[in-house]
């Protein structure tokens, strides 16, 4: 595996258990994503991009073949080293902002601290991001107070407050009208330049993923292209 | 956070978290009832056994040892006269009993006797036996709960008794006629059933006690000191009662384990979703696991609360009925145990949806819809 990348994989593969039938999401995907990157995953439903992030967020293992996340090699992890990887290595943001229903957003965000070992209040840089996304008037309220476009970016606050290195989006934007995809896709942007933070987005989207650097696309458990 | 995650969990479903604490409550209120009842039981009966005024008592042969009943009415009256002239009696006093409304009984007593043993009946109302073979003396506790007054006319062993006055708790019996009427009514002239003795020095007592046991002449009886029949009263030393309150609490327990087990796999399972969420953050199994714990325990203890308070409902309730034949009272001494009792068994009901939260696998748990 190749110093310096922050995530690598190489002929990875995952095979799932339908009934009786194997049904199979990854067919070997080589992929590799530098530090401080902005790559958009695209392609039709079952192509296998959901899969690939569910392997590289350590949601599941790979069945075979080589993944490195932040210098760790998620093939050997076990499930309580995949529960360590998504307190810090990486922070998700989904479709459906998947908030929990009963916190405020400022629980929503202190519950990942607090997950993560995290105990002391949020660093001023936090709290000057908060202002940045435009959410810091709006942290005293519970998901079904805020529109979808407040909702994602506090989704956002929370994938990124621990510090991840990788932050994984899934369809950032599906739920959203127009005018807050824009301004959620611009929040990433954003973060990407200002922060370095490296950012894999999944997205049907061809105009959302024109805001990354790069794109791979993927078809039948395969990246078929990379532009 | 810990806290706060339970405490929005238990908000967010109102109905279920007050139904669950509600049910959790029952049978605490159960085990504190029964215990309450059976330790009220006990005191009263110390109480009043205390109140004769008596150090020793004296049963029939035919009652148990450890029994606390006074069996039928089969001992001499002419052995109350030979008791008197042993060393250091003072004199004795024999009771007729007459088991009625359990756990009552009517005593036969001659009242110049038992006046001269402790002072008699304080009378709140009323006057003593007017007409020795058709009056009755209840005490307040009696009259409260068959709405009598002075005057009035109760069925008592199926026949009706004019109640010439109403006595202050606390001495001999509930409910008192003439004895000789009711050694007549019960075939049982010149017979009694118990007779109580009064030492002319009460520190005497277990020595005077040895050496009746060690009499021939007093074989046929059952010789103990007031303070040692009384105890016999003792929650404790009824065995019975105690693994009535055991079989009690263990189906507290269980009620306690299957509502909670119930109520928290309802709770998992609606919560699939939010558990999804806090794996992807990061949360490891025992994070999951303790959460669905401690909000079991949270509704253990709120139920154990609650349990408390409808206890005092149950005591008033019961105070305001029957007064007389269920003395319940508070006990507070057992207020931590069931508590204890509760958590355990809340807690053992939580271990099943904890566990399977904890093995949710976070991709089929962020599908959830």
């Amino acid at each position: 595996m190749s110093s310096g990348l922050i995530i690598e994989t190489r002929d990875l593969r995952k095979t799932y258990k339908v009934g009786k039938v194997d049904v199979s999401a990854l067919r070997g995907v080589d992929l590799s994503v530098q530090p401080g990157d902005f790559l958009a995953i695209v392609g039709p439903s079952g192509s296998g991009k959901s899969t690939l992030f569910h392997i590289i967020g350590g949601l599941t293992p790979p069945t075979s073949g080589q993944v490195h996340v932040g210098g760790r090699d998620l093939a050997l992890l076990t499930d309580a080293g995949r529960t360590r990887l998504r307190k810090r290595t990486v922070g998700f943001v989904f479709q459906k902002f998947n908030l929990l229903p009963n916190l405020t957003a400022r629980d929503n965000i202190a519950v990942a601290r607090y997950i993560a070992g995290n105990h002391a209040g949020p660093d001023p840089e936090f709290q000057e991001l908060l202002r940045f996304l435009g959410i810091d008037h709006r942290l005293d309220h519970k998901p079904n107070a805020l529109s979808g476009g407040e909702q994602q970016r506090i989704a956002i606050a929370r994938a990124i407050v621990n510090h991840p290195a990788i932050l994984l989006a899934d369809e950032p934007t599906g739920n959203l009208d127009t005018e807050n995809s824009k301004a959620v896709l611009e929040v990433l942007c954003d973060l990407n330049k200002r922060l370095g933070q490296t950012i894999l987005m999944i997205t049907h989207n061809p105009e959302a993923a024109v805001f990354a650097h790069r794109t791979i696309h993927m078809r039948d458990g395969r990246i078929i292209e990379k532009t | 956070m810990t806290a706060r995650l339970v405490w929005e969990n238990l908000k967010h479903k109102p109905m279920r978290s007050l139904l669950s604490v509600l049910l959790i409550g029952v049978p605490v209120t159960l085990v504190l009832s029964l215990v309450g009842l059976s330790h009220g039981l006990s005191e009263d009966a110390q109480t009043r056994a205390r109140g004769v005024g008596a150090d020793i008592i004296m049963r029939g042969a035919s009652t148990s040892k450890v029994a606390i009943s006074f069996s039928g009415t089969t001992i001499n009256e002419k052995y109350i006269g030979l008791i008197e002239q042993y060393p250091h009696v003072k004199m004795a006093l024999g009771v007729v009993v007459k088991p009625v409304e359990l756990p009552l009984n009517v005593m036969g007593v001659d009242l110049a006797e038992f006046s001269r043993m402790n002072g008699g009946f304080t009378y709140l109302h009323g006057v003593p036996l007017q007409d020795p073979d058709n009056d009755v003396l209840i005490d307040k506790y009696y009259a409260a709960q068959r709405h009598a007054q002075v005057g009035s006319t109760l069925t008592i062993m199926g026949r009706p008794w004019r109640v010439s006055g109403i006595i202050q708790g606390g001495k001999l019996a509930r409910i008192v006629v003439d004895k000789k009427r009711l050694q007549f009514l019960e075939s049982a002239n010149g017979k009694v059933s118990v007779i109580y003795v009064k030492l002319d020095n009460p520190a005497l007592a277990d020595q005077v006690v040895e050496e009746l046991r060690k009499d021939e002449n007093w074989a046929d009886f059952n010789i103990d000191t007031m303070e040692a029949f009384t105890s016999m009263f003792s929650v404790n030393n009824i065995e019975q009662v105690r693994i009535f309150t055991y079989v009690v609490i263990g189906i507290g327990v269980l009620i306690g384990f299957a509502v909670v087990c119930l109520s928290m796999y309802m709770a998992v399972l609606q919560r699939t979703r939010e558990i999804g969420i806090l794996k992807s953050l990061g949360g490891s199994n025992s994070f999951i696991l303790r959460i669905v714990v401690i909000e079991a325990l949270t509704l253990g203890l709120f139920g154990t609360v609650l349990g408390i308070l409808m206890s005092y409902g149950a005591c008033w309730v019961i105070g305001a009925l029957v007064p007389a034949s269920i003395p319940m009272i508070i006990v507070y001494s057992w207020w931590p145990i069931a508590l204890v009792i509760t958590l355990a068994g809340t807690g053992l009901g939580s271990l099943y949806p904890g566990l399977s939260a904890a093995r949710h696998d976070p991709i089929e748990a962020l599908a959830y819809e």
